[in-house]
């Protein structure tokens, strides 16, 4: 392990590995990205592989469309030699009370200003896109035929091995235990392998932020909570679309291999790392997925997980430099939708780090907007 | 291809997703060397088994890699349920309580 880096990335998520592929790729040399346990073991490894552009925030819809873009040729970039499983089959997104038609109305109008062919359908036309679907109670739906699913494994590795080629280290299963401070400055991160000295250290943990923040002395926004999920049996091609219900808090895709993913957000979630498992999950889930797709009730579930979401108050990511603490920069606080707004981070991280002008504005993202009352509130989330 | 590499070529070690000893042997070399890597990135013990065909398999491959006693390699985690149910079985089972 070097003892001395330019920039040390804590964490190789989705997020981690996609910020230090592109310091590298953009010059950055003696980038050290420090690993608790190994790459996509957190929450990305966890997370039910959809990309989506179909956000009620204009930032969430700019960014999740730029990384769209990069995932589309994601492969070539990285000379990845396997594949991404990146499929654009499209979300569906129902609508079962007259306040979330309203929204969505709003989300699809946003959406489409911004060059995203999202569109307002009927339950006749969800059900022509999802035959399987049951339409009863339906209001409407909408539907963006250009989001859809990437293998989180797959991306995150594409990422960390090109990264490596240009000369990137990552050290798993190492635990940062302190951060080295110098005043108000960061000048690098103690583990339990030993120090290393850095110019800038960039938070990407994910929901263990937080724990890194108060190595720093502050308190950051970000809060864990566990989200469980489970995956059925590969089948032949039975659902394009991944379908999402917000009031219902249900979402279920398959995936290219065959198998559905599927997963509930709990209200009652505490906060908490808790990553174990219940029973009550698995009654409530199928419950919701035999009556919204039905032929489900006849395939078999194979396993059962869970992971955890990096919750913000607006459940939006915090971007940029710490307040009050020099060379520490984050990026975390995705809530749900890390994966998907990866390749965008990358680039728009690597580009503070190396005091590049902003490719895209994501300054109302910062860790500021909390204390300054200046919440992003995203509207349509799991 | 000697004869070996053309055995394992032809050696499943994971049927449900057609993991072949070869394939394992490559990823070993990568610097996979955990069941539950190997699962990240082969989806080896992912399929309708759980694991339970190729679990001691790639246990074994792996302790020959590190030259380790099979007892030292950490098992794949344990995912619930112990076999595969119908989803139609769980959303029912809740239905007799009301």
């Amino acid at each position: 392990m070097r003892s001395r880096a330019s920039v040390v990335i804590i964490g190789a998520g989705a997020v981690g590995s996609s910020i230090a592929y592109n310091l590298a790729r953009m010059g950055a040399r003696d980038v050290v990205v420090v690993e608790k346990k190994f790459v996509a073991w957190g929450s990305t490894g966890r997370c039910a592989a959809g990309v989506r552009e179909q956000w009620g925030t204009e930032i969430n819809c700019l960014l999740s469309k730029r990384s769209l873009g990069i995932l589309e040729n994601l492969e070539e970039e990285l000379e990845y030699s396997g594949d991404i499983e990146f499929k654009q089959k499209g979300y569906l997104i129902l609508a079962y009370t007259e306040r979330e038609w309203e929204q969505f109305k709003k989300n699809v109008s946003l959406q489409n200003s911004l060059g995203i062919p999202s569109q307002c359908i009927t339950p006749e036309e969800a059900h022509s896109i999802v035959p399987i679907l049951n339409t009863e109670g339906l209001l409407g739906a909408t539907f963006c035929s250009t989001d859809g699913h990437c293998n989180p494994f797959r991306v995150t590795v594409a990422y960390a091995e090109a990264a490596q080629r240009l000369g990137v280290e990552i050290t798993s299963h190492t635990s940062v235990t302190g951060l080295i401070m110098k005043g108000d400055r960061v000048a690098g991160v103690r583990t339990d392998k030993g120090d290393i000295e850095a110019d800038t250290v960039i938070c990407t943990a994910g929901p263990y932020s937080q724990l890194i923040g108060e190595m720093a002395g502050v308190s950051l926004p970000n809060y864990a909570e566990r989200h469980q999920i489970l995956v059925t049996e590969p089948v032949e091609p039975l659902q394009g679309p991944m379908v999402i219900s917000f009031s219902r808090r249900f979402y279920c895709q398959q995936t290219p291999h065959g198998g559905f993913i599927m997963g509930m957000g709990d209200p009652n979630e505490p906060k908490s790392y808790n990553i174990g498992q219940s029973w009550q999950f698995l009654e409530e889930t199928t419950r919701v997925a035999c009556d919204i797709l039905p032929p489900l009730k006849d395939l078999s579930l194979v396993r059962q997980w869970s992971g955890l979401y990096d919750m913000t108050p607006d459940s939006q990511p915090v971007l940029g430099q710490v307040p009050g603490v020099r060379s520490l920069f984050i990026a975390s606080g995705f809530s749900g939708h890390g994966l998907m707004l990866a390749p965008v981070t990358g680039i728009l991280l690597a580009e503070m780090v190396l005091g590049m002008p902003a490719s895209t504005d994501v300054s109302m993202l910062d860790v500021g907007r909390f204390e300054r009352g200046e919440l992003v509130m995203e509207p349509s989330v799991v | 291809m000697c004869e070996a590499e053309s055995a394992a070529s032809r050696t499943i070690i994971c049927r449900c997703e057609d993991v072949t000893l070869e394939d394992l042997r490559h990823l070993l070399e990568r610097g996979y060397t955990s069941p539950d890597e190997l699962k990240r990135v082969s989806r080896c013990g992912m399929g309708p088994c759980q694991g339970k065909t190729c679990r001691e398999l790639v246990v074994a491959e792996i302790a020959r890699y590190l030259s380790k006693d099979p007892g030292d390699v950490a098992l794949p985690t344990f995912r619930p349920p112990t076999k595969p149910v119908k989803l139609g079985l769980i959303a029912g089972g809740c239905s007799h309580e009301k």
